[in-house]
């Protein structure tokens, strides 16, 4: 059986970053395993701008993004396994790969680091009554099939789902010459960034429709046309009905971490993010085995990607050469009133960086509202926020010393008004 | 001029087609759409019913029974997925034990074997997911089927036995000719000396073309929850619930392969092309359900979908020989798909008794399906690599499925010619991600198989 | 006259608030960066925007492109139009120019992706 001490399951912007890392904590033998063809995961395909201003101070495309990586895991001499997917994680570490050139193979790796990304929220799982015609994607598939592919789905457009890739999409499609009649958003408030709004909406004149939803698809072959209603309290409006004559409708309504070899291997998930439990090393319930970007929780934003990815390798090659769990007590961070989940769940008192990150996201949209850290009555941090919306992730740096003050959970939430 | 003309390709036509290619006839089979298995057959429960439900004395009491005892064996030889996972119908009020009493009885009439009256204790332990109940009944030799897999099995089978298959072709009339059939259809004209109308929600309007006597079809549309894998296992039998003065209740079962579904309403309509599901029938799904099991994830859900079963007005199925040489299968509602291998042989017998046939020496009698990269073991599977490295592609990752097995969708008799044909013959896009990530990589297969451009394949 | 913006520059998506005097911008408040201050002056007099795009090769691939530098928004289409009318054959390296002066903007479309 082939042995690594490092093996990275999957070659998206995480796996990337996080075998960089490791391999920069001078861990030799590490190996990322990649689904598709080429490394890069879903940047290949978000030819948009937008990317880097943290990682490289400078905006770049997701592939110039990716490219930057790849040639970094190139220098770095990283072995990388493109066409291999994984098909099992074992709890000590034993990962069956296939791929054409090798077959069924088990392999054993001495640590682990699950970047395996997450997918979209299909039709099926939104409920929307109607037929199940040709014209119906994703707005992810949709960016496959014309950025990568070259085709184009449709011609008139509807968009439900307010998330980014929506919005992008709606530009890409209006840029490809294609009609978009409008986004509709469930919610009522965006699930993409205000930016995206500006530029990929407003720009090009398409209506942002928030508390609206589709609620029939018409069009038995193809798509026809798509009913739209505006909600209250998640429930359509009798007599706000509307027809949009389409034949493309795209959903951006939600991504999933893809966390079924998570799961498989028997590895704990915090439901609230839909993700793994970590602890601030990135370590999952099974010692060695490390999470990190969309399959630990989807974020916005592939900086931010990049950066809890890193912290995963430089965990798993102190994991490898460390080889035992750091000393001390765990000390869980428990998400309260306002805040929805958070990355870590828990810190070891013993090992804890000189600033870890906590991120969250919040159930609402507040302004001029604070987060605060407490442990039992005692506060032990607190930020003012001006913004805070759901649909951006929150990254907080909180000094060491904050942390290690704490003799009981942490818990966090926000304080002030949703508005 | 052919022997047989076989009306639709549903999982009746196929079955039908199958049995008369055991004799020297030449079949013919005319459907109207791209593929096999596109109307009530590809959108049903799945169920291969014990038996018990039917009156006895009726051909679908008989049909049912022998059909039910025929499936797990079809299954070896054509190779599709059944699964005989039993069956639970559950009586919630203990006023209403005598309808469950009623429907043993019926069972042990209809020669249904294996059946038994459990306690609430019994029903407890063997599902722990169900709500407390007055009593069910178990149902030993029920099971449940991938019904594509089924209908798909008999239609290449019998095209292996020499069966013609003619897609996109609809019937617009028939004419009596001497002792001929002449087929009208949009695609120009035939003759034939028999006919067999397995046409569906559509029976009525051959029968009609033909009979002096009418019918009328009725369809009645059932809308379904499917749910992911993860939590298919909710559930290991196939729970019924017994009719209530609240209507016939709905049906919580595991797949053949691994999902949990929940369904079907039930809604005469009057579009035999409606198969939207509605907000309103969808809800009701679900409260219905909950009165089995309280807690279903719904949260799970992969996909919705709905299907039209045919409602004769006799509340039997309609199988006889309705004009000379003209046999009906009509109002073939639930259970259909149980039925159908009984319903073939007891169609192909009135052929064969009028003509006075004998089975041919050179029959083939097996059928291998596309083989499932996922459920081999690991030696079948690196063989398989071996042999042709297309199966170490991974096409569909929620349901594991290679480049090597949607090729053989695509080369394989009666290939696929849509995502959708690709997806009921090897799952690809029936996971959990519902064909999210495989829709380009399929395209491509399609597109490279049929020499046409990407963006004129089609889904369905 | 006062105008509200949404900063563009980075995911932060600032809310801007624009003093106007006729078409000469007084005042910009709201940012938190220098950016947003450029940003709101020169989106209120001469808006642009990065255009990013695909092109396809001569072999049927395809390529995504965008501009090096923003150009005027109101020329956006003419950009994407230039990109597609690009002869471009592989290999591609990531910054090699697609289409050089785009539509006449004096920007170049440069390759971002190696192929």
């Amino acid at each position: 059986m082939r042995e690594f001490d490092l093996a990275v399951i999957g070659g998206g912007p995480a796996g990337m970053a996080a075998a960089v890392a490791a391999k920069k904590k001078g861990l030799d033998n590490i190996i990322i395993f990649e689904r598709d063809n080429v490394l890069g995961g879903i940047l290949n395909q978000c030819i948009h701008n937008g990317f880097g201003l943290h990682t490289f101070k400078e905006e770049l495309t997701g592939p110039e993004y990716a490219e930057r990586y790849a040639d970094m895991v190139r220098e770095l001499g990283i072995p990388v396994e493109t066409g291999t997917m994984v098909l099992n994680i074992s709890p000590d570490r034993v990962v069956t790969i296939l791929s054409s050139g090798r077959g069924v193979e088990d392999i054993y790796a001495r640590s682990v680091v699950l970047a395996m990304g997450c997918r979209e929220r299909p039709r099926g799982a939104l409920g929307i009554a109607g037929y199940r015609p040709q014209g119906i994607y994703t707005a992810g598939t949709a960016q496959h099939l014309i950025n990568i592919d070259g085709i184009m789905p449709g011609k008139e457009c509807v968009i439900l789902g307010s998330g980014d890739i929506g919005l992008i999409m709606a530009r890409r499609m209006t840029l490809e010459g294609a009609h978009v009649a409008a986004v509709f958003e469930l919610m009522p408030y965006s699930g993409g960034l205000n930016r995206n709004i500006v530029q990929c909406l407003d720009d090009f004149g398409i209506p942002l429709k928030l508390s609206h939803t589709v609620i029939d698809i018409k069009g038995k072959e193809k798509l026809e046309g798509v009913v739209v209603a505006e909600v209250k309290d998640g429930k359509p409006i009798p007599g706000t009905e509307e027809y949009y004559p389409c034949d493309t409708l795209l959903l951006s309504c939600g991504l999933i971490p893809e966390n079924e070899l998570t799961r498989s291997c028997g590895i704990a998930i915090d439901p609230l993010k839909n993700g793994a439990v970590v602890d601030d090393r990135l370590q999952t319930s099974i010692p060695g085995v490390f999470a990190c970007g969309n399959v630990l929780h989807v974020h916005d934003l592939v900086d931010h990607v990049s950066a809890e990815a890193a912290k995963a390798g430089e965990s798993a090659a102190a994991f490898v050469r460390g080889g035992s769990a750091p000393e001390g007590r765990v000390i869980k961070l428990i998400p309260k009133n306002g805040v929805k989940y958070t990355v870590p769940n828990s810190f070891t008192a013993g090992s804890l960086d000189d600033e870890p990150h906590i991120r969250f996201r919040v159930t609402g949209i507040y302004k001029n509202a604070a987060v605060v850290i407490k442990c039992g009555e005692k506060e032990l941090f607190r930020r003012k926020m001006r913004v805070m919306i759901p649909s951006e992730m929150q990254d907080l740096a909180v000094k060491k010393d904050v942390l290690a003050a704490a003799d009981a959970d942490l818990e966090i939430m926000t304080e002030g008004d949703i508005s | 001029m052919v022997d047989v003309t076989v009306i639709g390709a549903g999982v009746i036509g196929c079955a039908v087609a199958r049995e008369l290619t055991r004799y020297c006839l030449d079949v013919c089979v005319v459907e109207k759409e791209t593929d096999v298995c596109e109307g009530t057959s590809k959108a049903n429960s799945g169920i291969v019913h014990a038996g018990f439900d039917a009156k006895p004395g009726t051909l679908k009491a008989a049909l049912n029974v022998k059909g039910c005892g025929m499936i797990p064996e079809l299954a070896r030889t054509l190779d599709f997925a059944y699964r005989n996972n039993e069956a639970l119908v559950l009586c919630f009020d203990e006023a209403q034990l005598g309808g469950l009493r009623e429907l043993y009885d019926r069972g042990i009439a209809n020669g249904v074997e294996g059946l038994e009256l459990l306690t609430p204790e019994q029903v407890r332990e063997a599902e722990p997911a169900l709500n407390d109940v007055a009593g069910a009944l178990l149902a030993r030799t029920s099971g449940i089927v991938c019904p594509f897999e089924m209908t798909i099995a008999f239609a290449e089978n019998a095209c292996d036995n020499g069966a013609v298959f003619r897609f996109d072709t609809t019937v617009k009339g028939i004419t009596r000719d001497g002792s001929l059939y002449r087929i009208l259809t949009d695609k120009g004209s035939f003759e034939s000396r028999y006919i067999v109308n397995a046409a569906g929600v559509y029976a009525d309007t051959i029968h009609n073309m033909v009979c002096e006597d009418k019918m009328k079809i009725t369809p009645r549309r059932g809308e379904y929850y499917l749910l992911d894998k993860e939590v298919g296992n909710t559930v290991k039998r196939t729970i019924f619930q017994l009719p209530t003065k609240m209507g016939k209740g709905v049906l919580v079962t595991p797949t053949a392969h691994g999902n949990l579904m929940v369904g079907p309403s039930a809604d005469n309509i009057d579009d035999k092309e409606n198969t939207a599901t509605t907000s309103g029938g969808l809800a009701s799904v679900k409260e219905r359900a909950g009165l089995s099991v309280s807690g279903i994830p719904f949260g799970k859900t992969i996909t919705n979908f709905s299907g039209l079963r045919a409602v004769g007005e006799t509340d039997d199925f309609i199988i006889k020989e309705s004009a000379e040489n003209f046999i009906d299968a009509a109002g073939i509602e639930s259970p259909g798909l149980t039925s159908a291998p009984a319903i073939a042989g007891y169609i192909a017998d009135i052929i064969v008794k009028k003509d006075g046939l004998h089975p041919r020496s050179d029959f083939i009698e097996t059928r291998k399906g596309v083989k499932h990269f996922a459920a081999l073991s690991r030696e079948e599977q690196n063989e398989l690599i071996r042999n042709d490295p297309a199966y170490g592609n991974i096409v569909c990752r929620c349901e594991t499925v290679t480049e090597g097995e949607i090729r053989d969708a695509i080369d394989r008799t009666l290939g696929a010619k849509t995502l959708d044909g690709v997806k009921r013959r090897t799952r690809a896009g029936m996971g959990r991600c519902q064909a999210g990530f495989c829709t380009p990589k399929t395209m491509a297969l399609i597109a490279e198989k049929y020499g046409i451009p990407l963006d004129s394949v089609r889904k369905n | 006259m006062t105008k509200e913006l949404i900063c563009i520059c980075c995911p932060m998506g600032c809310g801007l608030t624009v003093e106007m005097n006729g078409s000469e911008v007084v005042s910009v408040t709201g940012n938190t960066c220098k950016r947003g201050d450029d940003y709101a002056r020169q989106e209120l007099t001469a808006p642009m925007r990065t255009v990013t795009t695909t092109v396809r090769t001569a072999d049927g691939v395809s390529i995504p492109v965008k501009t090096k530098e923003p150009v005027p928004k109101d020329r956006i289409f003419d950009c994407v139009k230039d990109i597609k009318a690009a002869n471009v054959t592989l290999p591609v390296r990531v910054g090699d120019v697609i289409a050089a002066n785009v539509a006449g903007t004096g920007i170049d479309a440069v390759a971002a992706r190696s192929v």
